[in-house]
Parts: structure tokens; sequence; C-alpha cells
């Protein structure tokens, strides 16, 4: 193993644990995608927070369908835990360290963000919210 | 005597296995299963009436209380799916026994407001279905347990 091969290899090893989960090209793109959104919707966009995006994940809102005011009306607080529709069907972990396949069908992503605000906040999120939460599941 | 033992752990067995309840062809419709099927049973079209599949699906966007909208082509192949195979549907395998005491001026949104599944429920207390097992009454696989197979069993707990 030559010094700089075991260099690409421990950046590579950093910036995998900076992210707390395994990359996935497919998630990568999505979150491209609502950065380029967030800095055209928002000019002081910076960067996605988790931290927003766990305290959206947790907040009580408004404005939504009445049964589900919260993320956490039927995904479980703990997004590494399985959540429940309100039909009593379970729902695979949000969090992508226990649900790899989380975040990689952008057409997937869309319908439920679209669906899902819409019940919760009754309104589509913007695409710093969306970002925000996304970073949160990410590093879950 | 041992005759009738044999006779009767067979009759016993052969009740067990083949215990009463409704056996339909299972869902094989692949939008259906995945879609419907993201948050609850995808529920047999035999056990509603076109008119009644044809009202849910045109109003996916309150979906008994959440946002279940999807897009059109999507939403058009499963509604196709459901009235084919609707309970008043000619082609559809077993339907007959779901429009018993139906009313033709009603539209149910709900299997559950059915007069056949009211009845075949009759017997159980309204707090089973709020318990933790089981928690709503769209949830049939609580209790019935091979219910993803077309299966309803009495008795299946």
């Amino acid at each position: 193993m030559t010094d700089r091969f075991r260099g690409i290899l421990a950046t590579l090893i950093l910036v995998c644990a900076s992210f707390g989960a395994v990359a996935d090209p497919a998630r990568d793109a999505i979150l491209a995608a609502l950065t380029e959104e967030a800095r055209k919707s928002s000019p002081g966009f910076t960067g996605f927070s988790a931290q927003r995006g766990e305290a959206f994940w947790f907040a009580t809102h408004s404005g939504g369908k009445p049964d589900t005011p919260s993320c956490t009306s039927c995904h479980a607080k703990d997004p590494a835990l399985p959540g429940e529709t309100r039909a009593g069907k379970a729902i695979e972990p949000m969090a992508v360290s226990k649900s790899p396949k989380r975040f990689t069908n952008a057409a997937e992503v869309a319908k439920w963000f679209t669906r899902n605000c819409n019940g919760v906040v009754g309104r589509e999120c913007t695409p710093v919210e969306k970002g925000d939460v996304l970073t949160f599941l990410s590093k879950k | 005597m041992r005759r009738i033992a044999v006779f009767l752990s067979a009759w016993l067995l052969g009740a067990a296995a083949s215990a009463d309840g409704i056996r339909l062809p299972p869902v094989d419709h692949a939008a259906t299963l995945e879609e419907c099927g993201a948050c609850h049973l995808a529920y047999p079209p035999q056990m509603l009436p076109a008119r009644s599949w044809g009202r849910i699906m045109d109003s996916l966007a309150d979906h008994f209380g959440e946002d279940a909208s999807l897009a059109e082509a999507v939403s058009a192949d499963i509604a196709a799916y459901l009235r084919a195979n609707a309970a008043d549907s000619p082609g559809a395998v077993g339907g007959q026994r779901f429009m018993r005491r139906l009313d033709p001026a009603q539209t149910p949104l709900r299997i559950t407001e059915t007069p056949w599944w009211q009845r075949d429920h009759d017997e159980i207390r309204p707090a089973r279905f709020e318990s933790a097992k089981v928690k709503s009454r769209a949830n049939c696989a609580a209790c019935h347990r091979t219910a993803d197979k077309g299966e309803f069993l009495e008795d299946d707990e």
C-alpha cells in the first residue's frame, strides 16, 4: 500500500465517518438537487443542517391534517426504530443507518415529501426543510 | 372405540385446516400492492363495489385524514384494477357475498361500513379494535394473520 493510497483511504474513512452513514450516489444526487433548489429559493442559504432537521422532525406543526401534526405521528420518535401508520402497518426506520435504501429514489422522496408535508404542515415543504430533514436522517 | 377416536381426530384436524372465513385470490396487481400496501393491507378489491373504489381513488388527497395522492398514471392503473375486480364487477372472483344487503343508494368508503363486514364482526367487542395489538379496524392482519394472501379466517389470532 503506497502512502498516497493510504492517504486517500484515510480521507475517505474520515468523510464517511463525518457523515455518520455510508454515502450513496443516488442519495447524494438528491441532496445535490435540493441544494440547488435551496440556493435559488433562499439567498442566504449556506448548507443543510441536521440540527434544524431534527427540530423539524420533532416539532408539533399546525396547518396540516388534525391526525398528523408531526413527523413522529407515524414515524418513530427515534428514527432508528420502526414507525407505524394509522392503519397499524409498520414503517421501516427512517434512519439511513438502519434502512440504507432510504432516500435513494428521487421519485419516492418527492412523492412522500409532497404527501407528508401536506398532511403535517399543510403546505409543500421548502427545499431547505427537505434537505435539513434528509441530512438529519442520513446521519442517524 | 379406537375407530371413533381416529375418526374424531381426523374430523378435528380437518376442521382446523379448513377454518371458516373468506378466501379470495391474493391481490396481485403490482401498483396496488406497492402504493396501497405502503400504509395498510392492500385490501381485496372484491370487498367494495366499483362505485366505492371510484370515489376513494378520486379523493386520495384527503384519504381518511391523510394525503395519499399519486401520480395520475399510477392512480388510473390502480383504479382500473380495483374496478375490474370490485364486488359488483362481473369479472370479480367471489365478489357477490360482499354486495349482500348493501343499499344501492350508498357508496361506502370504508370496508368496515359495509353490511357484510359489520355482520361478520358483530361478536367482536369495540374495545378489541382499539387494543394495543389491533389499533384500528383497518388493520385486518392483526387478527387475520394471512390476510395478505387473501385469507380472512375466523379464530385466526
